[in-house]
């Protein structure tokens, strides 16, 4: 069981948490105005890096907060973890 | 007492002795013995039968690794715990135990026929073997494999016994109080550390209690140890765990341990726990797990009296015990060496020593339920044990759990820990350090090191070691096996040195390959006492450095765990929470029948007297229909949704347009994913400009607002808008039938219920019966209906005042049966069961709903694709039998034409099915290709009994011009 910083509330045990895929997609302004392809993209395609992944969080059994996370998926281990709608470190 | 007893020495307190049973003999042991020690004691070797070829099988180890000894110990009919190691089950007065794989008995086994039938069951039989008939798998081969696989029995009685979970922090995490585990809890306890220490052993020390000349600090071992686990136990920040299995290391140093409390004592309190199983978030973690001895291939290695030299040592050393009176010992290792001269000084017969290391060979051994003789250097030597010791293996378990990298040193002749991916650090003989002030010197290092990591200071511990053995110097790490007879590698799943030989010839050059083919490894000691030897022999079939054949992959647990332990308190009414509505008590009273919906208790329908289901369903829909029905509908998902963005919050997530929705009216809504298919729906109802009550499908509250959560919090942080659960503050009455208005009106205050002032989908406040009410005019029915929401805490109370007021006007209380069944007749769907996550809203034909001018709503963008719009998509039509008392399956697949062969071209399948008695026939609703294209047209359920006939119709089948509604 991971152990996951909120930035809100300190490390807790991942039990508490949501998982929410990758960060940084935004819901595009204007969705009528993409390609068919283009909105596949948004809606399906993902990095899933081998490595470092920016990826959302959810403290969802705590203080309900969305926040983002680095993560190496090879091993597990968290680097920063920030709030929405800010910049990767 | 018995004459392999030593007079004097070990652990064992001699003023105390045990009665037990094995296999319905009794004997006597001492206090402090295991169950394998006291039946050594009495010179019994052959404890169990192998698991494939039912050979005799004695006590190898002394320890968890342990592959034979496996027994059952049964204190009642309940307890009764199978495949424990003998060597791990301490002695206790009146202890029964059994021994396992044997019919009719031990010593005579009818199974052992599979033994001299080996040839035939080569690597892989099964594999080769069970492939045709296909009919005769399940028939014949699967019933065949199920009862000769598996070792032991599991009880049939539930498990009376209790365990409980705990979590626990620390600074330091020691596993294993050998000399290294206590010199490094000693090191971190005196930097100031917050110290968990665990070992497996009922009494702490590890090695220190097998004895030796050495002495620490002026101290023999033991004594020592004794003495440190005193200071331990004194320091309020330490806690020190025995009888505790470190069975699995989880990310970010989190060890999960099973501490055993009551299953070594004879009188156990009544309702006493049973296990513990703590989960430790340690900050650092300090592995003291020690080496595992392993034995030699050869052939005739599995016979009873054969064991590790290390084993026989400690048997004697720490129990007291001479586990033979004439030895033969085959190393390729010191430690075999030593282990004799113990033996000898303690009045065992030394009859050969074969060190292969210096050119001896050693043949096959003799012997039926016990050793007799050991062919070595060609000679046949009489014995009654053979001690062998093929060195040792790091225990690596937990280090390599924790995805730690391990190397191949050519010194211990083992893998051993290399980079960490934990914060961890081993020490001592788990990373092939040996000799006993080295296990000292590296725990002290280490646990002052990982005191220091985790903000404290680093002490520096040092002890005095006098006498300490000479370093040992290992051997080859396997003998070469001799042909002829069956040289085990893996005595627990009877994997011989032929076995890998042939799967290596047969092209396996993974080592996980080797091992999935011949079981290698894979039984429930994970090849504690085989890895090894069976890399060494695939190494040199393949003609492959051992490094370059790698290892096989550790997985947690170390040692079995009980599933009780896991369970914890989570089982029977804890298993999974029970949520009931304020009203369930009012339910159970009515005699409800209640189903499970999701963690809801529902009532499902009211039978009286005489009635099935179907009879009282049938009634109950009469009643709602021809005069009115209550319904607790409390479980509805709500979410209060406020704030001045609220209304275009709204509006950004559902299809429908809630800008123009007026106050105190109610909307339809349909909640869409991203992609385009129905997530959720319910009724929403405008409050206030500012204020919203949400309904949710029952199931899906907590997704849905976890989604809007989603929404409000990463994309649209703009918005002020705030979502609360109301699930639980609000009970729901639901009144339904022409009747409604005449029951609910005389107990109304403040509220106007009739059509002018609260018609069809519009909200009031006000109060019914005294209590605070939001009323909604809503109905999932098609009836005239009111959905009474009250604050929980009065749900009962107004419950019974509606129910008393209704008596006159035939008020039936009904269930979600009926619910189902007249929402069914209408045509309503049930999203999750009409719909299945690939439905759009026009496939559910709600179309209707979706706001014509919004430019944008989560999943417009996906229902505007083409593939979409496609006419042949499946839509919900509704299905008419010609026999108007066939009910269709639910689930049934469609097809277009009667009869064909498999497989079939499905064009729909049936979502909902149900006898209606308004109707007086069978209704169903279903999603077909094409469905409304189709209304009018025959196609056809394939059931078990042949194709069903059924006309395609509009989905709603009562009352389609929605007048009732509107009553």
């Amino acid at each position: 069981m991971l152990l996951i910083a909120c930035p809100y509330c300190g490390e807790r045990p991942e039990v508490e948490f949501a998982y929410g895929g990758e960060a940084h997609l935004v819901r595009p302004a204007d969705p009528a105005a993409l390609s068919d392809e283009d909105w596949a993209a948004y809606l399906y395609f993902r990095r899933n890096p081998r490595g470092l992944h920016a990826e959302r969080w959810r403290h969802v059994r705590g203080c309900g907060r969305f926040f983002n996370a680095i993560r190496d998926t090879t091993n597990d281990r968290f680097g920063a973890t920030y709030a929405v709608g800010e910049d990767p470190p | 007492m018995s004459a392999l007893r030593t007079p004097a020495g070990g652990r064992v307190d001699r003023s105390r002795p045990i009665r037990f049973h094995f296999d319905g003999v009794a004997y006597e042991g001492l206090a402090g013995d295991t169950l394998a020690s006291a039946l050594l004691a009495n010179g019994v070797h052959l404890v169990g039968r192998s698991f494939k070829y039912h050979r005799p099988r004695g006590i190898l180890s002394a320890g968890a690794e342990e592959p034979n000894a496996l027994v059952t110990v049964r204190r009642d009919e309940a307890r009764v715990t199978p495949n424990l190691r003998a060597t791990q089950v301490e002695l206790y007065e009146g202890l029964v135990a059994e021994s396992q794989n044997r019919w009719p008995s031990l010593a005579f086994d009818v199974g052992r026929v599979s033994d001299f039938l080996s040839p035939l069951f080569p690597s892989g039989f099964y594999y080769k073997t069970f492939k045709w008939p296909r009919s005769a798998w399940h028939a014949l081969y699967e019933p065949l494999i199920r009862r000769a696989a598996g070792l032991g029995r599991a009880p049939a009685l539930a498990d009376p016994d209790r365990y409980a979970q705990r979590f626990a922090h620390c600074d330091v995490l020691v596993v294993g109080a050998g000399p290294a585990g206590l010199a490094a809890a000693l090191a971190a306890a005196e930097s100031g550390a917050r110290v968990i220490l665990c070992d497996e052993q009922a009494e702490p020390g590890g090695s220190l209690l097998d004895g030796g000349e050495a002495r620490i600090d002026g101290a023999a071992p033991a004594d020592w140890a004794a003495a440190a686990i005193a200071r331990l136990s004194a320091d309020p920040r330490v806690r020190v765990l025995a009888r505790t299995t470190a069975f699995g290391y989880f990310p970010h140093n989190l060890v999960g341990l099973a501490e055993r409390l009551s299953d070594h004592l004879a009188d156990v309190a009544p309702g006493a726990l049973r296990e513990r199983l703590w989960q430790v978030r340690a900050r650092e973690v300090v592995l003291a797990t020690g080496a595992i001895e392993q034995p030699l291939v050869f052939a005739g290695n599995d016979r009873p009296g054969v064991m590790l030299a290390g084993a026989a040592r400690i048997y004697l050393n720490r129990y007291g015990v001479r586990a033979g009176t004439r030895a033969v010992v085959v190393t390729t290792h010191d430690a075999g060496l030593r282990a004799a001269r113990d033996l000898e000084s303690a009045g065992v017969e030394i009859a050969a020593v074969a060190d292969l290391r210096r050119g001896a060979t050693v043949g096959g051994t003799r012997g039926n339920l016990r050793v007799s003789a050991i062919t070595v250097d060609g000679r046949s030597v009489a014995c009654d044990l053979v001690l062998m010791c093929g060195g040792f293996a790091p225990a690596v378990h937990l280090f390599s759990q924790s995805r730690g990298r391990l190397t191949w040193s050519d010194t211990a002749r083992a893998f051993v820990p290399s980079a960490t991916a934990e914060r961890a650090r081993s020490a001592g003989a788990c990373r092939g350090t040996t000799g006993l002030a080295a296990a000292l010197a590296e725990g002290a290092a280490a646990g002052s090191a990982a005191a220091r990591e985790a903000g404290h200071g680093g002490a520096s511990l040092r002890f005095s070691v006098a006498g300490d053995e000479e370093p040992a110097r290992a051997g080859p790490a396997v003998a070469q096996p001799l042909p002829g007879g069956k040289a085990f590698v893996d005595f627990q799943n009877d994997v011989t040195a032929r076995d890998l030989a042939l799967a290596a010839r047969e092209g396996f050059r993974s080592i996980e390959h080797v091992k999935r083919y011949t079981t290698v490894g894979m039984a429930t000691d994970q090849g504690k006492t085989s890895n090894l030897a069976a890399l060494g022999l695939v190494a040199s079939t393949l003609g492959k450095p051992v490094p370059d054949v790698g290892h096989t992959t550790f997985r947690m647990p170390y040692t079995p765990v009980t599933f009780g332990s896991l369970a914890g308190f989570a089982r029977g009414e804890l298993f999974d929470p029970v949520r009931r509505t304020p009203m369930h008590e009012a339910a159970v009273a009515l005699g409800a029948v209640f189903e499970d919906v999701g963690q809801w208790k529902r009532a499902r329908y009211f039978p009286r007297p005489g009635e099935d289901m179907h009879a009282a369903v049938a009634r109950e829909c009469r009643a709602v229909r021809g005069a009115c029905g209550l319904f607790d509908a409390s479980t509805l998902g709500k979410i209060a949704v406020a704030g001045p963005d609220a209304a275009e919050f709204l509006n950004r997530l559902y299809v429908n347009d809630f800008r123009n929705l007026a106050d105190g009216r109610c909307r339809y809504g349909i909640l869409l994913r991203e992609d385009g298919f129905v997530y959720d729906d319910g009724v929403i109802a405008r409050l206030a400009r500012d204020r919203f009550h949400v309904t949710t499908t029952t199931g899906g509250a907590a997704r849905v607002l976890a989604m809007m959560e989603d929404y409000r919090q990463t994309e649209w942080p703009e918005l002020a808008v705030w979502l609360t659960s109301v699930t639980e503050q609000w009970a729901v009455i639901a009144v339904q039938g022409p009747k409604a208005r005449e029951v609910l009106a005389p107990l109304a205050a403040g509220v106007d219920l009739s059509h002018a002032a609260l018609p069809h989908m519009a909200v009031a406040e006000g109060s019914v019966a005294g209590v605070p009410a939001l009323v909604l005019r809503v109905s999932f029915t098609g009836e005239l209906g009111y959905e009474v929401n009250v604050p929980a805490s009065r749900g009962r109370e107004a419950w019974d005042a509606i129910a008393e007021a209704g008596c006159a006007q035939g008020l039936t209380p009904y269930g979600t049966e009926t619910m189902h069944v007249l929402r069914a007749e209408k045509g309503y769907i049930i999203v999750g069961q009409d719909t299945d996550g690939t439905a759009t809203p026009d496939d559910a034909g709600l179309a209707w709903a979706i706001g014509k001018n919004k430019r944008d709503f989560v999943g417009k963008r996906s229902i505007e694709r083409a593939s979409m719009k496609d006419p042949a998509r499946r839509q919900l039509v509704g299905l008419r039998t010609r026999d108007p008392g066939t009910v269709l399956e639910e689930g049934a697949q469609l097809v277009g034409s009667p009869g064909q062969a498999a497989p079939m071209k499905v064009i729909g399948h049936v979502t909902s099915s149900y006898a209606s008695a308004a109707l007086g026939h069978s209704i169903a609703l279903a999603m077909l290709s094409g469905g409304r294209s189709r209304i009018g047209g025959t196609v056809y359920a394939t059931m078990p009994g042949g194709d069903i006939p059924v006309t395609v119709t509009s989905p709603v089948f009562y009352d389609p011009e929605g007048k009732r509604l509107h009553g």
